[in-house]
């Protein structure tokens, strides 16, 4: 069981994540519950994409004065520059994705998308 | 339960069926599939070219403080990937943001509603004094943050979301601290102007566009690394600049 938990979990995990995320935006009519779960999603795709370069036992891809040379096992950094910008990107849709959702609230005074004139949903 | 949350359960269940499919293909001999957690085999990925910094040249070794003039001189690998092998990447994401804050200053439209910020009463005293302190101690973890991004973790974006939060967190406590919105963009385009400028700079006397046209120096020193400290200063500060205007906007819509 222990063994399982330790193989399984970070991809689980994450993945888990990412279809809470998934069911969240689908059924959710309060639009900052919509916006969360979107945020959720992205989360949950960053750390899939940062376990899937791991290696057992093996130091984070930085030379200093105690790791000093790469002969050292090193985890695979190209998942973690890709992480980067995806965060990054995160950041600037749920920016944007509120500034709508002020506007909305603006011009109807409700955050529930159903009683928004117009949308079946 | 209600239909529409039936519904959304079944697309999730249906998505969820079709990813799960990867961890169970089963590979011919010498395929390359989703590795077990915790057995990624670099050696077989590019990885092992950025580790050992050989993409276009022979080497094979790094030593901190001791091999000199290689191709990308960072000590922190992320760093060389995100500034150097993939610098155009980095052109990429600077860009998503711009669009973002254009976004928004357009969509909230300030100009023409001229509605009072929410903010209008004044914060408590422990805010107030808290923040006084905290604001230049913030800014000055935001710079070495990026001016240390090619030997510890860290670099412009990290760097440049700590120096928005200082500001946000004075124009949560304090109503008369004002930014010109104009001060904001002089900064942020400035930024723009030197990144696009070091890579037509690049182009120009070598060759490739935002190839690393300085000496690179010793692995683990502060003046080392090429051109990566100077992309990095000009990405703190336009992503510190254009979150501060983001945050800005959406305070005062």
């Amino acid at each position: 069981m222990l063994n399982f938990l330790e193989e399984w979990s970070f991809f689980g995990g994450s993945i888990l994540l990412i279809f809470i995320g998934l069911y969240g935006v689908l059924s959710r009519k309060n639009m900052i519950k919509i916006l969360i779960s979107l945020g959720l999603m992205d989360t949950g795709v960053n750390l899939l994409l940062v376990a899937l370069g791991y290696v057992e036992a093996a130091n984070a891809p930085i030379l200093n004065s105690v790791i000093q040379s790469n002969a050292n096992a090193f985890v695979d950094p190209i998942p973690q520059a890709l992480v980067l910008t995806s965060i990054v990107i995160g950041t600037a849709v749920l920016a944007l994705g509120l500034a709508l959702v002020i506007k909305i609230y603006d011009k109807y005074s409700t955050l529930n998308i159903s009683e928004i004139r117009g949308l079946k949903w | 339960m209600k239909s529409r949350n039936l519904i959304a359960l079944l697309i999730t269940a249906a998505f969820a069926f079709i990813i799960l499919q990867a961890f169970t293909i089963n590979p011919a001999a010498g395929e390359i599939t989703l590795n077990k957690f915790g057995r990624a085999d670099i050696n077989n990925r590019t990885a092992s070219r950025y580790l050992n910094k050989n993409v276009n040249s022979e080497n094979e070794e790094v030593i901190f403080q001791e091999s000199k003039n290689l191709e990308s001189g960072s000590a922190n690998i992320v760093t060389s990937v995100v500034a150097n092998y993939r610098s155009f990447d980095t052109l990429g994401e600077i860009t998503v943001l711009f669009l973002a804050a254009a976004g928004i200053g357009v969509i909230l439209n300030l100009k023409k509603s001229g509605k009072k910020k929410f903010a209008d009463r004044d914060s408590s005293l422990i805010l107030n004094t808290g923040i006084k302190f905290l604001f230049p101690l913030l800014l000055l973890a935001g710079t070495y943050i990026f001016v240390y991004g090619h030997l510890s973790p860290g670099g412009g974006f990290q760097g440049g979301a700590v120096i928005a939060t200082a500001f946000l967190l004075k124009m949560i406590s304090d109503n008369k601290f004002e930014i010109k919105e104009s001060n904001i963009t002089l900064v942020e385009s400035a930024a723009g102007i030197l990144f696009v400028g070091l890579g037509l700079y690049g182009l120009v006397t070598r060759g490739a566009f935002l190839e690393n046209f300085m000496a690179t120096g010793t692995v683990g020193q502060l003046f080392s690394a090429g051109i990566i400290p100077l992309i990095y200063l000009a990405i703190a500060f336009k992503v510190g600049a254009e979150l501060t205007n983001i945050v800005k906007n959406l305070i005062e819509a």
